[in-house]
């Protein structure tokens, strides 16, 4: 079999360091690994999920399968639009991903990579530092951060706004969504930033010189000669950051996920559900549904990367 | 394998083995509480009375306390996630209301089953009273030794009642829900930006908006959680009261702080509502008095033993209450529990036992009194405790002891928070609860009333 492989295709034989063989037994403690933590794990939810296992009381150790019962659950109508229920959150995240990430990270990060190309160096590369600090700094300090500058008796926020003769706000309880989706607007904009940054350098500047000599503005050249140019790059930018934002959980580092469900996107959901509820089985088919959203963001991703590569 | 390799591998083998009996036990104990924060008496007790004592009679046992400083649900996620993978404290303090669930799921053993018959044979035994034993008792077996039992009420703050004007604000002593609900409304004309009043609602508390509040609301009507038949009351005219004086409070009158419930933080923020006089009038236990409130705590109330006065917790009406009663209350109880995955179960039982002992329970009162599960543990010196569990526990009423118990009451939280933060009708709240709960324990062990 290996023979006839090998013969097959020639163009491998000239890479190959190792026979098949001893390539397999070098692969085998890393595919074990992955068999053990990566794929096992992935069938144990799916098999989980149709049970109605928890960690607490009589069914932690005796769970019974249920078929589909978690899916109905979840999935039940009566209740479905419910804030704390499953629809609620998926709907709320899906408000979510719009407004921080399509409207917010990838439109600043948009304007932001297009203002720093005509300014000074320097301020270019301290716009940039800031940016970039927002979103590399780690998740807990970050959430810190934004909870003590937003706490309505001792934030910075309020300080400011009293300094200056404005009324204080309780803007966690009283507009947690708009927060979180300030906060995740702020986080993620970097990446934007950065990635239509390169896009933007990748353009000759030659064509933005003989705009310049023809006369046209900046809202000309921006529309006319560098968004068609970086289409692909915005595409890509979109699918990646929709996919890490539906996942995000690090809003619930600043207001848990309440006041009464009012926050609670659909990571956090899985995790009150699978751990602080307990609800192992119900956890695990959240879980399989948000996996399957994101397979599909992931097909996605791929066929247009395929299509990309066949151009 | 060159021989000297295998010469070595053997030479640390029979060191090791040699060595066996010389090594030290670690063991490590957990509980709520912090040194100068949360449940300070008790972290002083064990770090200053308990583990330099048990070290010095067990040579060869290193005890380690993990002083635990999140809330009390996040500590028992922790222990449940712990002990069902057999990793956690070896000796943890553990609320007796979590017993039948954790029992339930696998995650605790009896301690003879952990520890072997011996701790049928500790003398501690005879000497817990029976109403004690029970807090740590299901299906008649120990799954720890209980410290000590408590009572709720309604804490006052004498200076603020006198101030609006309520009559005899030293001795006041409401009759009915209405009674309390006037005092708080002429505190809040005097003070129309304070919250006179704190009963505990919402998710963020946890355990704390149940027995701290719901309980204490609905038993005044006459009513428990479960019915005698031992079925839950799922939708009844006590829970719509309870849920409507809660809309009274927090959303149609603003007489409570509507914030402090919603926030992650809020029972600390209640807290400092009466120590900094925004709220005169607080529901809790008798833990508030002797480890929130103390001198030189967070949430010290300067001149206490002035300002600071307790009233029973009337119900509803006169003689509306649980069993026909005109004051009500609910006692809970903890203790501590052996982890069922000890590396060193004897020596774990041996901590435990030794913690419970008059010896450490009377160093224990020194430092912070309260009321005792050991009959042979003199009464601390406690005017306020004295009193207040002589006339409160022949009132008292328990949780039931049941595995579900404490799903059906994280649903009871729910229902308070969707009440006081306005979003839903009390009629609608209880529908949704009816619905959460049926799930829960199942339809044919419910009941609506």
């Amino acid at each position: 079999m290996t023979t006839e492989s090998t013969t097959e295709k020639p163009k491998t034989k000239g890479f190959a360091l190792l026979s098949p063989r001893a390539g397999a037994a070098f692969l085998t403690p890393a595919g074990l690994l992955v068999a053990v933590f990566v794929i096992a794990p992935f069938f144990w939810v799916i098999f989980v999920s149709f049970t109605n296992r928890t960690l607490l009381g009589r069914t932690a150790l005796n769970p019974e399968f249920i078929g589909f019962g978690n899916y109905l659950t979840l999935f039940d109508f009566d209740n479905f639009f419910q804030r704390g229920q499953f629809g609620f959150s998926l709907i709320l995240t899906v408000q979510f991903v719009l407004f921080s990430a399509l409207l917010g990270q990838a439109l600043l990060g948009l304007l932001l990579a297009w203002l720093i190309q005509t300014v000074p160096p320097t301020v270019k590369r301290i716009t940039e530092t800031f940016v970039i600090a927002a979103w590399i700094l780690p998740e807990v300090v970050i959430g810190f951060a934004w909870f003590a500058f937003l706490d309505r008796d001792q934030g910075t926020l309020n300080m400011l706004l009293t300094s200056v003769g404005l009324p204080p706000g309780d803007f966690l309880l009283e507009h947690p969504f708009w927060v979180i989706v300030f906060f995740n607007t702020w986080r993620g904009a970097a990446f934007s930033m950065m990635l239509f940054n390169s896009a933007f350098s990748s353009i000759p500047p030659s064509y933005f010189q003989a705009a310049d000599v023809a006369g046209a503005s900046s809202w000309q050249k921006f529309k006319d000669i560098a968004l068609p140019l970086i289409r692909g790059h915005i595409v890509t930018d979109l699918i990646l950051i929709t996919m890490w934002t539906f996942n995000t959980f690090t809003p619930f580092l600043l207001t848990n996920g309440g006041p009464s469900y009012r926050t609670e996107l659909i990571s956090i959901y899985n995790y009150r559900v699978a751990f602080r509820d307990f609800e192992f089985g119900k956890g695990a088919a959240v879980g399989v549904i948000i996996m399957l959203i994101n397979l599909a963001f992931a097909l996605v991703y791929l066929s247009l990367g395929r299509k990309k590569r066949k151009a | 394998m060159s021989n000297r390799l295998r010469a070595l591998a053997f030479g640390l083998v029979g060191a090791t083995a040699m060595a066996g009996p010389v090594f030290a036990v670690d063991l490590e104990i957990t509980c709520r509480c912090v040194i100068g924060g949360v449940n300070s008496g008790t972290a002083q007790w064990i770090e200053e009375s308990v583990i330099p004592a048990f070290v010095a009679a067990n040579p060869g046992v290193n005890v380690k306390l993990n002083q635990f400083g999140g809330e009390d649900a996040q500590l028992t996620q922790q222990l449940a996630l712990d002990f069902s993978t057999g990793a956690g404290p070896d000796v943890s303090a553990f609320d007796g209301f979590l017993i039948p669930s954790f029992v339930e799921g696998g995650l605790l053993k009896s301690l003879d089953e952990v520890a072997g018959p011996e701790v049928n044979d500790w003398t501690g035994w005879a000497n817990l009273s029976d109403g004690s034993k029970a807090l740590m008792l299901y299906q008649d077996k120990f799954y720890g030794i209980p410290l000590g039992t408590d009572v709720r009420m309604i804490y006052t703050r004498k200076d603020i009642l006198a101030e609006a004007g309520v009559e005899n604000a030293d001795t006041w002593q409401p009759t009915s829900w209405n009674d309390i609900l006037d005092a708080a409304r002429k505190v809040k004309a005097l003070k129309p930006d304070s919250f006179p009043i704190q009963l505990n609602a919402g998710v963020a508390m946890g355990e704390a908006t149940t027995m701290q509040g719901y309980w204490l609301a609905l038993l005044g009507t006459g009513e428990a959680v479960k019915d005698a038949d031992g079925k839950w009351i799922v939708s009844s005219p006590g829970i719509l009261d309870t849920l409507n004086l809660y809309k009274t409070i927090y959303v149609d009158e603003k007489l409570g702080d509507a914030r402090a419930q919603l926030l992650a933080d809020g029972r600390n923020r209640s807290f400092a509502n009466f120590r900094d006089g925004v709220t005169a009038l607080l529901l809790e236990g008798d833990y508030f008095y002797r480890s929130v409130t103390p001198e030189g705590s967070e949430f010290a109330v300067a001149d206490r033993d002035n300002v600071m006065g307790w009233a029973k917790i009337p119900a509803q009406e006169p003689g509306k209450g649980i069993r026909g009663q005109d004051f009500v209350t609910i006692s809970g109880g903890t203790g501590f529990v052996l982890n069922p995955a000890t590396d060193a179960p004897k020596e774990a039982w041996a901590l435990l036992s030794f913690m419970n002992e008059p010896a450490q329970l009377e160093a224990f009162q020194a430092i912070q009194p309260r009321i005792t599960a050991r009959t042979d543990v003199a009464i601390p010196n406690s005017p306020f405790l004295t009193e207040t569990s002589q006339t409160l526990l022949p009132l008292t009423t328990a949780r039931p002891n049941d595995p579900d118990y404490n799903a059906v009451s994280a649903e009871i939280q729910r229902m308070t928070e969707s009440v006081v933060s306005g979003e839903l009708s009390p009629e609608e709240a209880m529908a949704q609860y009816k619905a959460s709960v049926t799930k829960i324990v199942g339809e044919e062990n419910t009941v609506s009333l």
